[in-house]
């Protein structure tokens, strides 16, 4: 038995997400007893392999084939499943990236098992793992059992698990060649692009206010700008703002927007879907006016107003001019 | 062209929830429920298709009587045919059974492109629409913006991280989940509801499908996130609250 972490890497470079993968398997492992290997594909991963061998790991598999080059469901998906039949682990691990969204439950469907999506932590009863996971956009949380034998499969959450330490070690790299055929991959991906408008750079405010579908229609964006000006701050969005073309694609904060980390982050009437807060959980101090006290904004603000923020913002924007002189 | 969207009846979004008396779901019996949004814009992206290139339109859902609502809902909205999978009591299914059952049903429609929305507002795994694409042998991309159909094929806008995007070619058939918000959702005309009520709704029972639901995970409890920071609350009027924040903006986190 034995826990594979699946890490993830595009052009030679690493995606950041893999080393919280690492972290989380090494927990797992060493809570289970279990010993740890990890895995990196694409057309040439020996380096990326060479750098983490230097880890407290078992093996480190380079999976490498030309056809593994671009990313692609259908290439993924074949390398995958036949180094799993081949390492048989009990427990695969995944950075829960876009890209693992797109191919790892096509995986595990081979194995007759589902991906259990975006954990945000784990424990061990009775000697297996029992991993917990959100709810109804991160309102509530449930716990979730494996109820069949390995391999089971999982995807960690972004910043659910600290990367930072790491105990040395040295894993024996193994190259793994899987047999792909240029036949088996049916999606044709072209190069990335960048969206137009890239012209607002907000990871560079001190402050940012922040504005979610509390405020209900447009009309309500210049009563948070006038927040935003008397703080100084940069205004921001969450996603349906932006969708609705209520403000600019560029102001958009969270997975598919900006990473922010200001010194100031007032989320105005921002729920707090997971792909809002790992575009924002990192800023020093973070307010929140929202009117349901539940809102899992609340689970990352350090100040919080529970209220109407029609009410809120203007009073607040006041008593900031008041502050200022 | 046709085309099966997948659609999920959900609790609406700003609904209050309680556990239930086993502690491993929620209360359902207060809530109201409406499309799965992603869903929604699935099946506005496969009306648009079908505006364009013609075709029909099927929507196929999986859940317990409520859920005909939200077929009703779609048929209203431009959907020429529904298919209905019951099941009153799907709260120990996983997705894969879920998308075994949809599979079964879809097959023997013999669509050009499956869409579904990217993930689903209540249990969110994300998955219900490669786990089908899997089941079904078909090639899939998600969190799909735009879609172009090419010669027998499409062209499709995949969003990645961070702003980035990418087009990928591929062939039909085809699944696709869709990316929430890419355009603007169209309301049910009174027409249109008037033309759902003679629409075809097919209920199938989910146990006449022959597919086992053997989940491989289960939920032993639900409950509320513990907090990881402390937030003070403040309380008070609107304005008392605003300045207790000034208060502590200026001397504790020292900012203005």
């Amino acid at each position: 038995m034995s826990i594979l972490a699946i890490l993830e890497q595009r052009d030679g470079g690493w995606n950041r997400m893999s080393f919280e993968t690492l972290a989380a398997a090494g927990e797992l492992g060493c809570e289970l007893g279990e010993p740890v290997s990890a895995a990196i594909a694409g057309q040439d991963v020996l380096t990326l392999a060479a750098e983490i061998a230097g880890r407290k790991l078992e093996r480190v598999y380079a999976v490498e084939h030309a056809l593994l080059r671009d990313y692609t469901a259908d290439g993924y998906a074949a390398a995958l499943e036949q180094l799993i039949r081949r390492v048989k682990p009990s427990l695969v691990l995944f950075p829960h990236t876009y890209r693992v969204r797109d191919f790892a439950p096509r995986l595990a469907t081979r194995f007759g098992r589902v991906l259990v999506s975006d954990v945000i932590g784990h424990r061990i009863e009775d000697g297996r793992p029992v991993l917990a996971r959100q709810l109804f956009q991160g309102k509530w949380n449930a716990d979730i059992r494996f109820t069949r034998e390995a391999p089971n499969f999982a995807s960690i959450q972004a910043g659910a698990y600290r990367a930072g330490v790491v105990e040395p070690g040295a894993a024996q790299v193994e190259p793994f060649v899987p047999e792909l055929d240029p036949s088996m991959i049916r999606t044709h991906p072209a190069e990335r692009f960048r969206g137009s408008g890239q012209g607002v750079d907000l990871s560079a405010a001190n402050i940012i206010v922040a504005v979610g579908r509390g405020i209900k229609e447009k009309e309500s964006i210049p009563m948070v700008a006038g927040l935003a000006n008397a703080l100084g701050a940069e205004l921001a969005a969450s996603r349906p703002i932006c969708d609705n073309g209520w403000l600019p694609m560029e102001r958009q904060v969270g997975s598919s927007g900006q990473t922010v980390a200001p010194k100031l982050y007032v989320a105005v009437g921002i729920s707090g879907a997971i792909q809002h807060l790992v575009g924002m959980k990192g800023s020093k101090t973070i307010v929140a006016i929202n009117k349901d006290a539940n809102a899992p904004i609340f689970e990352v603000a350090d100040y919080g107003i529970v209220g109407d923020l029609f009410e809120v913002v203007p009073a607040l924007e006041e008593e900031i001019r008041k502050a200022k002189g | 062209m046709k085309i099966v969207v997948g659609l999920k009846q959900v609790p609406a979004r700003d609904s209050l929830f309680r556990a239930d008396a086993s502690g491993r779901w929620i209360d359902e019996a207060e809530l109201t429920f409406e499309i799965n949004e992603p869903d929604a814009y699935a099946l506005e992206a496969g009306l648009q298709l079908k505006e364009k290139h013609g075709g029909e339109v099927v929507v196929v859902s999986a859940g317990p009587s409520r859920a005909a609502r939200s077929l009703r809902e779609a048929l209203a909205k431009g959907a020429d045919r529904a298919i209905h999978i019951e099941e009153e009591h799907m709260e120990r299914w996983d997705c894969l059974c879920t998308a075994r059952v949809m599979a079964r049903a879809i097959e023997a429609e013999k669509p050009d492109l499956i869409l579904t929305g990217l993930q689903s507002d209540d249990a969110g795994y994300g998955q219900t629409g490669v786990i089908l694409a899997e089941l079904l042998g078909l090639p899939h991309a998600t969190i799909i913006m735009e879609i172009e159909v090419r010669d027998g094929a499409i062209r499709v806008k995949r969003e990645l991280e961070d702003g980035w995007f990418q087009h990928i070619d591929m062939p039909l058939p085809a699944l696709v989940t869709i990316q929430s918000g890419i355009s603007k959702l169209r309301y049910a005309t009174l027409m249109g509801i008037r033309q759902a009520k003679t629409k075809e709704l097919r209920r199938v029972a989910a146990g006449e499908l022959g597919v086992a639901p053997e989940p491989s995970i289960e939920i032993s409890r639900v409950y509320l996130p513990r907090k990881t920071k402390q937030t003070e609350v403040l309380d008070g009027s609107p304005r008392e609250a605003a300045a207790r924040l000034v208060e502590r903006l200026k001397f504790e986190a020292r900012i203005l």
